[in-house]
């Protein structure tokens, strides 16, 4: 935690509410994201109680497995998960723009622009909190791989056509989500804990109606009091006011409501089935249908109130004004999108359970080439995180106090002018540290020089190494003048694109050689095998 | 040169004995893979460099990768040290000043941002960030990967195509590759990209030979023992020289200050710890950054003379052979300042990660646990400590406040455990427990 | 050497005392004592264990009620998980063990089973150490489903019971331990394994006791057998789980429990910690036990909402997370850093001091230009 997010925080304890540690959006958000509140069961793993979906706050989708052990049950539920998630997802795969990306010739190596199709907007799914992402993944995974009547007509329990579609798409949100700055797959409480800081702790701001509590509590209340509330206040049945956002329920809940609830309907499902004539099955139809009437219920009263939460986050988040970067990271969601649409169209199998060497290596690279971006492009967008780099000694701002004109030595001598900075700030400086300012949206290289008067004083001499143009002179605007107030960082504001690693094919000896070697790491592509035990 | 020490233990000869056999292995095994782990001083350059005019001399053109740019030309000079006929190719990034000016004295180096202007010579040397843009080049027939425990997996995956075979050579102890992103998500697969080259390289390859340098000639015979145990518990190493064959003398006695005091108890037993009156404090700890400067000026301003068997005549303990440690770039700058205070300006200051690879006479150490309220992961790393304490030849002095044992006994355990991912030994909790335990018994509490 | 038996006792009549007349000891188990580790600097919980005070009542009975819980389907899902295990004589188990732990053994088919029924937990431990024994002297594999295992915990046996202890052929004893969690593509959660692997160091350390008693001395696997369910099925699977960390971490803090005696000798005289005592009355004798609470003991301690409650009246700043006190020095409460930070108190030589002064400055100055910029963008 950093001394200013400390501060922030210890601020949020006196005032009684959440204050900012942004000041602006630094994640592109949807005009239509698809909000997705799970709910699972106990023990089980990747067993569905239900979920709230939808893209309108005003009419969410009710999704419900009265009884999460049976297989039958819960495919049905997946399905009708695909039937609303994918006609989502696809409405967005069609509009494209054309766009201009970069490919290695494999005639001549060389690289060359080639122009391809880029879908114009993308989807973004929201779920409450960070172990909804987890679920999400954990669906995709549990989907991905199974097989559909079509593709093996003889196997037991096919999935639905769309099911394991549905389960590469949400590995793809789940995999994207890893991505510093993503926003393909946003959990809330991320969102809200990344702009405002709350008087309790990281632990307790995963609780979504605490946190929510905090940035806009009720009246008057202090943000502690309201967060207290939602976090325990129970009702004379002793059930929480304020249900966890899931996807894990409460087990008072579990115990008291909802075990009761499935035993009535899993009996009514037992009578029915031993119903003696049609008469009698009407009967016990509708005791059926009133069972799982109540189980709905139960799960529209525990998933409801966090609907409205995230809606209600969305809301507090819209208030700030977007990043200038963040929709050059949506463009990034948007290649990213684009790229797996291709992936599908083309065929291409469902991601392995585990990554090759050559993919991890590249998704590390990727990540941390994403991270370092992300920290400049949230420093350089907002003065907040930019005093919190400067606190650190990673940036400096200040007033111009000197400029004097010096150029390199050699046959065509360039401008080197000396710049010097007034300024406050302890930065880590050493010999030739080079640091960058914004120009015009373009990083300018400077290299630190020395101090004008003692080691560690306030006055830093700079020189200016490039975009001054190519004369001997530099180019109106190109240096700073005499009291101009500028912030210069030591980290670098563009990423590099990293050494390219080789085809999977061509992994080396080191790393146990081609996946495809029988000797080296296995490459499960089969489904999960069904069992028995899968229904306890 | 180095006698025998009263043991019966010739650390010569079993130094000789394990360079023997990398060598036999290296030029002359089956196996694509040699790996040679090197605690603190144990001469793992000096073997680089042999391994490599070996291999030269025997006509196999060496590629040689090392991590920084520092390491790279350091090997150059000392390879043109040995060999100043030898053709050596410097490989380099096309950044400004991309190496050292020294080597543009050497004629026998060519340099060049492009490997295809080096092919041929005998020796080309570079990082591995650089040799991971090389494409489409005949494969060397032999590489030597230095530093290769502090090298990511993913880093020698770029480059292991580039090479047929290679002798990876590396301190186990020291500070492990970190990434600045989760990596979670591969923890227990053999090829964790996050993981050290040479975790993924045994994984894949367990049956390649695996060698130890068993003889440390950077520490003395007071620091061997505990830097082994703590740090190098399943493969220990000696101390070249004995205890007696160093010697720290000051001209000047003792004044009764709690620096003076430390500085007589380090030059004596190896170890000195002064501990300041235990208090949470920042990181930039006043007490502790003047404590640390004030046994720095104490150092030179006694006249200090170090007794080793590197000459006949004691050397004067001058600036360029002290170092002060720290474990965070504040603290450091804090340290500067307050020597800078002091009139001193030519001790080299750094952080633990700056201090890799690097030897000095005496070290001053803030320790890393120095008045925190609460010890972390970075702060309780193994190889943060294991740096920190080996690097002297004679003594190392600890500056630290009171109450870190109880910091670590009331340290919460509750670390996630991932599947798969072997137990790295030793546990920095351990072995901080051990350090302590042992500096105890060299304790001067400071009166301020 | 067992410390004079005098002392032990009056250390336990001491204990007695503070749980309250008639109110028995709450049995420290492998879980209790994992968590040991959980907060080793809190002496309250340190004591409050160490006496056997059920902290569950107490909690409640001080207004804030612990909330662990667990659901009903996941119990259900445990046993039928662990039963399915144990089935045809552990045979399944043996198999896992045998292929994760011990592949170069023979298979092992037909293991001894042997009847561990004992009349309480000293006749079931005792009954546990003689089927060891003899599964050591019989040198094949043998299976012990439930033992009960004794540790001596601060001069008083805990009776702990592991899912199951495996005798290998060769003589060596191996810990398993059935989670209900799965382990998915060979991978499970961290943090669940991490917690079985310190409930697991427990156990061998308890085994370590008994196999010292016996000669020649068995090794206990540091490796132990954890179990659980295969990715999105009911089957079993295993990794082997090396708790030589976690095994040196309780160990430490076990001998460190000896200081019980102290902090009960710390205690004003009179205290007692029985549920049903007047709720002020509580309060104040858990008051005289200084707590170190962190928002971690919100998952691993039933006393961690009383304890945050007034951790909050107090304004300490840990209860932001332990983290949050790394660069404020000694200043250690809301007030004092807020005092600091702008101004009203603290000496500005003090770097911490500076340090917030510094970061309170950036803030507001970076507040101030984004609210200009803000308005600036209104009115263009």
């Amino acid at each position: 935690m950093s001394l200013i997010s400390t501060l922030a925080r210890l601020e949020a304890i006196s005032t009684g509410r959440a204050q900012p540690v942004a000041t602006v959006r630094h994640r592109h958000l949807s005009e239509r994201p698809l909000v997705l509140v799970p709910l699972t069961t106990a023990g089980e793993a990747g067993a569905p109680l239900g979920a709230l979906v939808g893209t309108d706050r005003d009419a969410p989708r009710l999704l419900v497995v009265p009884q999460p052990r049976d297989r039958d049950l819960r495919f049905a539920f997946l399905a009708e998960l695909a039937d609303i998630v994918l006609p989502y997802v696809d409405s967005y795969a069609d509009v494209v723009e054309a766009a201009e990306r970069s490919e290695t010739d494999p005639e001549t190596g060389k690289r060359v622009k080639v122009e391809v199709d880029l879908c114009a907007d993308a989807p973004q799914l929201i779920v409450p909190s960070r172990s909804g992402i987890d679920f999400v993944r954990l669906l995709g995974r549990s989907m991905r791989f199974r097989r559909t009547a079509e593709q093996e007509p003889e196997a037991p329990h096919p999935a639905p056509p769309r099911v394991p579609l549905l389960g590469r798409w949400l590995t793809h949100f789940g995999e994207r989500a890893r991505v510093p700055g993503s926003s393909l797959l946003l959990a809330l409480t991320d969102l809200l804990t990344r702009h405002w800081a709350t008087g309790q702790s990281g632990v307790e701001d995963q609780h979504l109606g605490a946190l929510l509590a905090w940035i806009d509590p009720p009246g008057d209340e202090s943000g502690d009091t309201a967060a207290r509330r939602a976090e325990l206040a129970r009702d004379a049945d002793g059930q929480l006011l304020c249900p966890p956002a899931g996807p894990a329920t409460d087990p008072a809940f579990d115990n008291k409501l909802l075990a009761p609830a499935i035993e009535r309907y899993d009996r009514a499902r037992a009578a029915l089935a031993a119903a003696e004539d049609g008469l009698q099955a009407d009967d016990r139809l509708g005791d059926l249908t009133a069972a799982e009437r109540g189980i709905r219920g139960l799960v529209e009263s525990r998933t409801r109130p966090t609907w409205d939460a995230v809606w209600r986050g969305l809301d507090l988040l819209r208030e700030l004004p977007e990043g200038a970067h963040a929709a050059d990271r949506w463009t990034r969601d948007r290649w990213s999108f684009t790229g797996h649409r291709d992936r599908i169209i083309a065929g291409e199998p469902p991601q392995p359970r585990r990554d090759d060497a050559v993919t991890a290596a590249n998704k590390l690279a990727t990540r941390e080439r994403e991270q370092a971006r992300l920290d400049a492009q949230e420093a350089l967008d907002d003065p907040l995180v930019m005093a919190g780099r400067r606190l650190a000694g990673e940036a400096f701002a200040g007033e111009v106090t000197d400029v004097v004109m010096a150029y390199s030595e050699g046959k065509r001598p360039s401008p080197r002018p000396l710049v010097t900075v007034h300024t406050e700030d302890r930065p880590h400086l050493g010999e030739r540290t080079k640091v960058y300012r914004s120009l015009g949206g373009k990083p300018q290289a400077a290299e630190f020089v020395g101090y004008d008067g003692p080691e560690g004083g306030d006055l830093l001499v700079l020189r200016i190494v490039d975009k001054m143009g190519r004369g001997k002179e530099p180019e109106q605007g190109s240096v700073p003048e005499k009291g101009d107030l500028v912030c210069f960082t030591l980290f670098e504001h563009d990423q590099r694109a990293g050494a390219k690693l080789p085809d999977p094919d061509d992994t080396p000896w080191t790393h146990g050689g081609p996946p495809g070697d029988p000797e080296a790491v296995p490459l499960p592509e089969q489904p999960d095998p069904v069992t028995e035990e899968d229904v306890l | 040169m180095t006698a025998v020490a009263s043991s019966g233990f010739d650390p010569g000869a079993a130094a000789t004995r394990a360079t023997d056999a990398i060598l036999r292995d290296t030029l002359h095994g089956t196996d694509r893979g040699v790996v040679v782990d090197s605690p603190p001083g144990a001469g793992k350059s000096t073997l680089v460099v042999r391994a490599a005019l070996e291999l030269a001399a025997a006509g196999r053109p060496l590629m040689i990768i090392a991590q920084t740019n520092a390491q790279v030309d350091d090997l150059v000079l000392r390879l043109a040290e040995k060999d100043s006929e030898l053709p050596v190719g410097r490989l380099h990034s096309s950044d400004a000043d991309p190496y050292d000016k020294a080597l543009d004295d050497l004629p026998n180096v060519r340099k060049s941002t492009r490997a295809a202007d080096l092919a041929g010579l005998d020796v080309v040397i570079s990082t591995a960030a650089k040799w991971a843009h090389v494409k489409d080049v005949e494969p060397w027939r032999h590489a030597i990967v230095d530093e290769a425990y502090q090298m990511r997996s993913d880093a020698l995956l770029a480059v292991a195509g580039l090479f047929e075979r290679a002798l990876f050579v590396g301190d186990p102890g020291q500070l492990d590759p970190f990434a600045i992103v989760g990596s979670e998500q591969w923890a227990g697969l053999s090829y964790d990209p996050s993981a050290s080259a040479v975790t993924t390289l045994l994984a894949h390859n367990p049956e390649l030979p695996q060698h130890r340098l068993p003889v440390s000639w950077r520490l003395p015979a007071s620091a061997a023992p505990l830097v082994s145990d703590a740090f190098y518990p399943f493969t220990p190493f000696r101390s070249g020289t004995d205890h007696g064959d160093r010697r720290l003398s000051f001209a000047v006695p003792s004044d009764g200050s709690g620096p003076d005091r430390v500085i007589d108890e380090a030059a004596e037993a190896g170890w000195g710890l002064l501990e300041l009156p235990a208090r949470h404090t920042p990181r930039t700890d006043p007490e502790a950054v003047r404590a640390v400067a004030q046994v720095v000026r104490r150092l030179l301003d006694r006249g200090g003379a170090a007794t080793s068997e590197r000459s006949d005549e004691p050397v004067p303990l001058t600036a360029d052979r002290i170092a002060v440690g720290t474990a965070h770039r504040d603290q450091a700058a804090a340290v500067r300042s307050a020597l800078a205070n002091l009139g001193v300006t030519d001790v080299v200051v750094d952080t633990a990660n700056r201090l890799q690879g690097r030897e000095y006479d005496v070290t001053v150490v803030l320790h890393p646990l120095s008045g925190r309220p609460d010890a972390t992961a970075f702060h309780l790393e193994t190889g943060r400590l294991c740096v920190l304490a080996s690097r002297h030849r004679h003594a190392c002095v600890v500056v630290c406040r009171a109450g870190v044992t109880e910091l670590l006994d009331d340290h919460p355990s509750t670390e996630p455990v991932q599947l798969g991912v072997t137990v790295k030994f030793p546990d920095g909790w351990e072995a901080n427990h051990a350090v302590l335990a042992h500096l105890a018994e060299h304790r001067v509490a400071s009166r301020p | 050497m067992p410390p004079p038996r005098t002392r032990g006792t009056a250390l336990r009549q001491r204990l007695a005392e503070l749980r309250g007349p008639e109110v028995p000891a709450k049995a420290l188990d492998a879980r209790a004592l994992a968590a040991l580790a959980a907060n080793p600097g809190c002496r309250r919980r340190a004591l409050l264990d160490g006496a056997g005070v059920d902290k569950t009542a107490l909690a409640g009975a001080l207004g804030s009620p612990s909330a662990f819980g667990q659901s009903q389907f996941a119990f259900m899902r445990g046993n039928a998980f662990e039963a399915r295990v144990k089935a045809d004589g552990g045979a399944e188990l043996l198999r896992l063990v045998h292929e994760r732990l011990d592949p170069s053994a023979e298979p092992p088919s037909g293991a001894a089973v042997p009847d561990l029924a004992a009349i309480g937990p000293e006749g079931r431990a005792a009954r546990t150490a003689l089927a060891l024994r003899e599964a050591a002297e019989s040198g094949g594999w043998a299976l012990l489903d439930h033992p009960m295992l004794a540790l001596d915990v601060a001069g008083s046996p805990a009776f702990l019971e592991p899912d199951a202890v495996v005798v290998h052929p060769d003589g060596r004893w191996t810990v398993v331990e059935i989670k209900s969690f799965p382990m998915l593509d060979g991978s499970a959660d961290p943090a669940k394994v991490g917690a079985a692997a310190r409930q697991s160091a427990v156990y061998v350390l308890a085994l370590e006791e008994v196999a010292a008693r016996l000669e020649p001395v068995p090794e206990v696997h540091h490796r132990v057998l954890l179990v659980c369910p295969k990715d999105f099925s009911n089957l079993p699977t295993a990794a082997a789980v090396d708790v030589r960390k976690q095994r040196a971490v309780t160990r430490r803090q076990l001998t460190r429990l000896t200081r019980i005696e102290e902090i009960a000798d710390s205690l004003p005289e009179g205290t007692c910690f029985a549920p049903d005592l007047p709720r002020e009355q509580l309060a104040e004798a858990v008051q005289s036990l200084p707590a170190t609470y962190a928002p971690e003991c919100l998952a691993a301690c039933e006393l961690a909402f009383h304890c945050r409650s007034h951790a909050r009246e107090e304004g300490e700043v840990t209860s932001l997370g332990r983290s949050a006190r790394a660069e404020l020095g000694g200043l250690t409460t809301v007030e004092d850093v807020l005092a600091a930070a702008h101004g009203r108190a603290g000496d500005p030589e003090d770097p911490a001091v500076a340090a917030l002064r510094r970061a309170a400055d950036l803030r507001a100055e970076a507040l101030a230009t984004a609210a200009a910029r803000r308005e600036g963008a209104a009115c263009p």
